[in-house]
């Protein structure tokens, strides 16, 4: 399955069949700070995705100046 | 996961509140927690001209969409920072969203206005360049504020952001900062009032609000804040909300109902025009005022050399419109 993460933008490869959450964990992501994107809809962490997925894993935290 | 309100198939996960969401639910749950901070602390009437800090980022784009579909009267304000492509990308989304909603973008150009860039001021001066880019921002928010004639600046920060803030100056132990930190200041003495409308709602949900609204929003982080203070707080609070979901909610928003009050003093700042541009400040010149001359190579004034008020301001890098405002508020 294709993963997409940004800040910097790059691709990754994991296995599929299993919930996001647990891609989440894999990637050392706390599940909080990102919003996961699938075919254009936000899934939440106990969905299940497939091998032939795409996921766009996409940071909510900002900073700096406010 | 199901959503709370009708059972339906959920989109966003809040933790904190043990609940998720499906669209149409979590955006009325959004609108409705905008509204209850409007409400709470007295934010804005409804015939208010608001003048809103817009970056292109999902805060303020989500507070923008949100205050317009509430019926108010809300104008941007985009400030050109010369960050290279990461402020043209900005401005683009700022333009595309008045475009959008068929409303007002003013824009201030730092370089353009005011003779500096930010890159340039990280170089030069003597702040750091969040520190200056921040001193830059409530600067020109309350002089476009004033000229403008509008009644109160709204900015996007939320409760990641408050929290993250209400965590340094706590570790800091900086009680004149934990005292003035609240989600609306009334105008005082030249200083416009400030209001922060989206505090009660996390980063994930402004980030799901502008997702799930289709407003298109710079998702890159600004090249220059890596190793930013604030953001290494935020990353903490992150750390304890993993375990612990609510407990950013709970050190804020418990803040505001029964801390704030504990850390009030009689201390009150008495405000003069800045020499320069007229506005408030401590001493005889603003911090903009001298963080510029400095950026600049320029001198203030004609006197040889600075007074010992003018080196105390300098010493308290962090005295700006905004904090002297709301010192002098209390």
């Amino acid at each position: 399955m294709k993963v997409r993460l940004r800040n910097p933008d790059r691709e990754v490869e994991v296995r599929g069949g299993r919930p996001v959450g647990s891609v989440l964990d894999e990637l050392g992501i706390v599940v909080d700070t990102v919003l996961v994107i699938r075919a254009g809809e936000l899934i939440t962490r106990e969905m299940p995705v497939r091998d032939e997925d795409e996921l766009e894993i996409r940071p909510v935290i900002s900073g700096g100046a406010r | 996961m199901r959503c709370r309100s009708c059972r339906g198939s959920a989109v966003i996960e809040i933790r904190r509140h043990h609940a998720a969401f499906c669209t149409e639910h979590f955006l009325t749950m959004f609108r409705t927690q905008v509204e209850k901070a409007i409400r709470r602390h007295r934010m804005l009437a409804p015939d208010d001209r608001i003048l809103l800090a817009v970056s292109g980022g999902k805060d303020s784009l989500a507070l923008w969409d949100v205050l317009l579909d509430l019926d108010y009267d809300v104008t941007g304000l985009y400030l050109g920072l010369g960050i290279a492509d990461y402020s043209d990308r900005s401005h683009d989304v700022a333009r595309a969203f008045a475009d959008r909603r068929d409303v007002r973008l003013l824009t201030v150009d730092l370089e353009r206005d005011h003779g500096y860039d930010i890159p340039t001021a990280g170089k030069r001066g003597s702040r750091s360049t969040c520190a200056v880019c921040g001193l830059s921002k409530r600067y020109v928010f309350n002089d476009a504020a004033l000229e403008g004639g509008f009644d109160v600046v709204a900015t996007g920060h939320n409760l990641d952001d408050e929290a993250a803030t209400l965590l340094g100056n706590t570790l800091r132990w900086q009680t004149d900062a934990i005292a003035r930190q609240s989600p609306a200041l009334p105008a005082h003495d030249g200083l416009v009032k400030k209001v922060k409308p989206l505090h009660r709602l996390s980063e994930l949900e402004t980030a799901a609000y502008a997702f799930l609204r289709g407003i298109d929003y710079v998702v890159e982080e600004c090249p220059l804040v890596a190793g930013n203070t604030q953001l290494r707080y935020k990353e903490a609070m992150n750390a304890i909300e993993q375990t612990s979901p609510g407990t950013k909610a709970q050190f804020f928003l418990g803040y505001l109902d029964r801390a704030m009050p504990l850390f009030r003093s009689e201390d009150r700042a008495e405000l003069r025009a800045c020499e320069e541009c007229g506005q408030p400040t401590m001493g005889r010149f603003c911090a903009f005022c001298r963080a510029r001359a400095q950026i600049l190579g320029e001198r203030l004034g004609t006197d040889p050399e600075p007074s010992d008020r003018e080196v105390a301001g300098e010493l308290a890098d962090e005295v700006l419109p905004a904090e002297i405002y709301d010192r002098a508020v209390r």
